[in-house]
């Protein structure tokens, strides 16, 4: 134990050296995806900075200079917080919940003065900062023994109740999801995920019996929007439109009709891709996944050459998290997914999600700086 | 410290992680994948889908023709129009707009109740008329607190005006909005605004007046707001019509019967233009343009002396002592009497049963043709109408335009009653009898005419036999250039004949004994001449000729006779014929006849004047 705490203090470097080690390509890439949100918001504004892109552009720099931050503080220390931001998160939650159900304003943020922060986006990190660390402190054995679940599961659960009930399924699926890749990789029992898959095809049938004849509308409107022209599936077929008629090249910047013209909804939220693949065409949507894939190629390199385990599950759950951000929404916009409110990472206007995937990406260039670090099972500081 | 739990550790991470990303890749392959089909293959589908979202066409409603008299004077016309609209997405509170332009522009209660309902049904951008036809001043002063009347929008539209007001009410009609049952195959009819014509020459050339639409590509947005216009048709306009109406002759005449219940027509006898057609009262067709009110309009409606009637070519009356011209012509051409027998009149005719009277009641004594027309004696006219028959007189008359219709571009017209022996039996059922004939010899009983139709005969009358089809509207220029002009068929009658009917009307007004020798020109370049009637309206009885016939100053005015006149001018070469009805006016010579008068001297003058003006 002593060894390790030593190790550990010989192990840290002072601050202008874990700076010239941070990754400037990856600042640059997410600058530049940052970036196309900037362009978007500017265009469909009609050539505007008011009133998105100018509040956007702000929040990124306060976000950037969080990521940094967050890079440059020793990996341990995250270690040592992980518990304690958990619980912070999970009593926020549980504050607005209960607002929200008193009916003092459904509301799911917490205003900040220069943003609204949501307790859920918070909750998104700290869950696998703590999943992390419980699985770090495991040795392979204990790993695979059953009783070994229940504390990940409850750590999972405690959130997702409270988010479901806000309701925001998307959240809660990506929270989820999050949870279940460390789980996954931390190394519990194969056999429990391939049951879990296999258990979706009979969840999924039991649920569409019990679903009320409404609700199943809505799900055949989904499999096939042309049911509801007007309705339900007006979004995903106005949105099919946009994109499909950017073709290869786009229509040009501030000239996609289907944008500013405002059949697209929530154009500058969760169906601002469409505007980029509208405007900027085929070339335009490869360039941005293109842009995604450098930041996620990176991140999955930094899980390989990190040396503790918190470290590589940490910033593999922020690269699941990322991913997940990613593919759901842009499946959503060209209607391979139902439509569910996730935002396209960095590019979306809204601050919570912008402030929850820096910090992620602010966690995975910490964990590339401190990759040498090795770390007790009993925690740095423990 | 690196133990072999943490080396397992990380053996296991790596592979678990490695799945992961794979499955990462699997799906962002599938959007590209996605982003492919619907880019590249799907490309000119969904831009086809795009380009039907943003564009909308509209129609461009196209400027009615304008209606101008002979000379170019303007009939009807398009005038700018001001009135005020209010968005509703622009005004806070529609209610509280409204109630603040109340106090610069009156709104009824019911105005108020449309424009609130029409609010609720349009949506929000979409502009409602609050008002139209606003004066000057009124638009002035709306246009100055515009400040103060939030979603208040001045517009300035352009509606239909007739500067003559009631004087070619008849004519040329009036347009209005379209009704239900008139929305057809023109997609022009649907645009709100759009007025058609509901009457006159509005109606009957609705089509030529009308234009054709044009349209505008436009791009919209969502919520289906113009954006940008993206290509334009424009529209035709509709044809201009020229009238052979004279405005100056028309407003004369309407002028000089303003008072009376009456129908004035005056023609050229060669050509068959119409240079006035007046029927009294009239009616302002401006009312109608923008939906009369339910009370003015029953005033019209339930007004004994009709004003919405064109009563020149709508009104059938009895001709009187205007149609003993045709029955002395079908007796003179069918050789039963000559221009020198004579007839004796002791004012009472006895036929049948029957004893028909003479209108003196002293009787005209012996009298031949000339002599009967000037002093219209009715026993002469008895009696060689009982000599020709019936027959002989219907095709006479049928050959002046009795019983049919010219197809004048004014709706409405009637072909008046030309009876026979065939009709009578086969329409009352009834055999005809001698008595029916006498009658007709006196253009009462079954035979009717409208003043056109009495214009007509009299035209046809002094032309030389020409038979001259009216036409009130002259023929588009591209027809009139490459078509000869229609050359009227010759009435075949003889010469002579023809001359002792005329030296009989010329009588009537030149003679010392002609019934209106008073209204004799000195002048002989303006002198005129024609024919009286008194058409009775109702039968005399036996009872009343007993005691004494009543003067038509004694008896109400609906049963008082028509006064009519047909006439002719000047006596040397005539080129107009005239015919006059005043409605229960009366006698034919003292009330008609001195309408031809004036109307004839007016033109004259006017004519002198423009000769003066020529060769000055």
């Amino acid at each position: 134990m002593m060894a390790g705490r030593l190790q550990g203090r010989r192990q840290s470097k002072p601050l202008l050296q874990k700076l010239s080690e941070l990754n400037i390509f990856i600042v640059v890439v997410v600058i530049m995806i940052a970036m196309v949100g900037f362009t978007l918001l500017y265009s469909v504004a009609g050539g505007s900075l008011d009133p998105w892109a100018k509040r956007q552009i702000i929040r990124f720099v306060i976000g950037m200079f969080g990521m940094v931050v967050i890079a440059v503080i020793d990996i341990r220390v995250w270690m040592f917080l992980a518990y304690p931001f958990y619980f912070l998160s999970l009593v926020l939650l549980i504050i607005v919940s209960v607002m929200g159900q008193t009916g003092m304003g459904a509301t799911r943020w917490i205003n900040l003065g220069f943003m609204n922060l949501q307790p859920s986006e918070l909750m998104k990190i700290a869950l696998i900062l703590a999943l992390a660390r419980y699985y770090h402190c495991m040795t392979k054995e204990e790993v695979g023994q059953y009783r070994r679940l229940i504390v990940p599961i409850l750590l999972i659960a405690a959130p997702v109740a409270l988010v479901v009930m806000q309701p925001d399924l998307g959240t809660s699926l990506l929270i989820i999801a999050g949870g279940v890749a460390i789980l996954f990789c931390g190394g519990a029992r194969l056999w429990l995920f391939i049951v879990g898959l296999m258990a979706i095809i009979p969840t999924a049938i039991g649920a569409w019996s019990f679903m009320k004849p409404y609700q199943q509308d809505r799900v055949l409107t989904f499999l096939n929007p042309e049911r509801d022209p007007l309705g339900a599936g007006y979004h995903s077929i106005q949105a099919k439109i946009a994109v499909g008629s950017g073709g290869v090249y786009g229509k040009g910047f501030i000239q996609g009709s289907q944008s500013q013209l405002n059949f697209l909804p929530e154009k500058q939220t969760d169906f601002i891709f469409t505007v980029l693949a509208e405007e900027f065409g085929l070339m335009g949507g490869v360039m941005l996944l293109g842009l995604y894939m450098i930041l996620l190629a990176y991140a999955l390199i930094v899980c390989m050459s990190v040396r503790s385990q918190f470290g590589r599950l940490l910033s593999f759950g922020m690269a699941v998290t990322f991913f997940l951000y990613m593919f759901i929404n842009i499946a959503m916009n060209l209607g391979m997914v139902p439509v569910v409110g996730v935002p396209l990472p960095l590019v979306s206007y809204g601050g919570s999600a912008m402030l929850t995937l820096l910090v992620g990406i602010g966690f995975v260039l910490c964990a590339a700086i401190h990759r040498d670090t090795t770390i007790s099972r009993g925690g740095a500081f423990a | 410290m690196i133990t072999d739990s943490d080396d397992q550790k990380y053996k296991l991470f790596t592979r678990r992680a490695g799945l992961i990303a794979g499955g990462m890749l699997v799906l962002t392959s599938g959007l590209l994948g996605r982003l492919y089909y619907l880019q590249v293959v799907g490309q000119s589908q969904y831009k086809l889908l795009a380009d039907r979202n943003r564009i909308s066409l509209r129609l461009l409603a196209p400027q009615r023709g304008k209606i101008l008299d002979r000379s170019g004077h303007d009939l009807a016309i398009n005038r700018t129009d001001y009135r005020v609209n209010i968005i509703p997405e622009e005004a806070d509170n529609v209610e509280e707009t409204l109630e603040a332009l109340n106090a610069i522009l009156p709104i009824s209660a019911r105005q108020k109740a449309r424009i609130l309902k029409a609010v609720k049904r349009q949506r929000a951008f979409l502009p409602v008329v609050v008002a139209e036809n606003l004066d000057w001043e009124t638009f002035a002063r709306v246009n100055i607190n515009i400040p103060d009347l939030p979603g208040i929008q001045p517009d300035i539209g352009i509606t239909r005006y007739y500067p003559e007001k009631e004087l070619l009410a008849h004519i040329v009609g009036y347009v209005s909005s379209v009704n239900e049952n008139e929305i057809g195959e023109d997609p022009l009819l649907e645009l709100p605004g759009f007025k058609i014509g509901k009457n006159g020459m509005e109606r009957v050339l609705d089509k030529r007046l009308r234009g054709k639409a044009g349209n505008s590509r436009v791009e919209v947005n969502v919520m289906g707001r113009m954006i940008r216009e993206l290509s334009r048709n424009d529209s035709v306009p509709g044809e201009t019509l020229k009238l052979t109406i004279d405005r100056n002759i028309q407003k004369f005449t309407a002028d000089r019967v303003r008072d009376e219940s009456a129908a004035v027509v005056v023609m050229d006898i060669h050509s068959g233009e119409i240079l006035s057609l007046t029927s009294t009262p009239a009616f302002d067709p401006n009312d109608f343009n923008l939906g009369i009110s339910h009370k003015k309009y029953n005033a019209l409606l339930n007004d004994i002396r009709k004003p919405l009637t064109n009563k020149a070519v709508q009104g059938e009356y009895p001709p009187g002592s205007t149609f003993k011209m045709i029955v002395a012509l079908a007796a003179l051409e069918a050789g039963v009497i000559d221009e020198h027998e004579e007839i004796f009149c002791n004012s009472t005719y006895e036929i049948g049963n029957t004893t028909k009277h003479c209108w003196k009641r002293q009787g005209h004594g012996h009298v031949a043709m000339v002599e009967a027309i000037a002093v219209s004696c009715d026993v002469y006219f008895y009696e060689i109408a009982g000599r020709v028959g019936i027959d002989r007189i219907h095709d006479m008359a049928a050959r002046f335009g009795l019983g049919r219709k010219f197809g004048i571009d004014i709706p409405g017209e009637k072909s008046g009653l030309n009876p026979s022996k065939g009709w009578k039996l086969s329409r009352r059922g009834v055999r005809w009898k001698g008595g029916d004939t006498a009658n007709v010899g006196i253009g009462q009983g079954d035979v009717l005419m409208t003043p056109l139709q009495l214009c007509v005969m009299m035209a046809r009358l002094v032309n030389g036999g020409k038979a001259v089809i009216p036409k009130i509207l002259f023929p588009k220029k591209d027809i009139y250039e490459t078509e000869a002009e229609i050359v009227p068929e010759t009435i075949a009658f003889d010469r002579r004949n023809m001359a002792i009917i005329l030296k009989g009307m010329k009588a009537v007004i030149n003679s010392p004994v002609g019934v209106a020798y008073a209204q004799r020109m000195r002048d002989k370049t303006m002198s005129f001449g024609g024919k009286t009637g008194s058409a009775q309206v109702r039968r005399i009885t036996q009872a009343e000729r007993d005691v004494r016939v009543r003067k038509n100053e004694e008896k109400p005015w609906i049963e008082r006779d028509h006064a009519l006149f047909v006439g002719y001018g000047p006596l040397e070469n005539p080129r107009y014929a005239v015919s006059i009805i005043v409605e229960h006016g009366g006698g034919g010579s003292t009330k008609a006849a001195p309408i031809c008068k004036d109307v004839l001297t007016y033109i004259f003058e006017q004519e002198k004047k423009q000769q003066q003006g020529a060769n000055v």
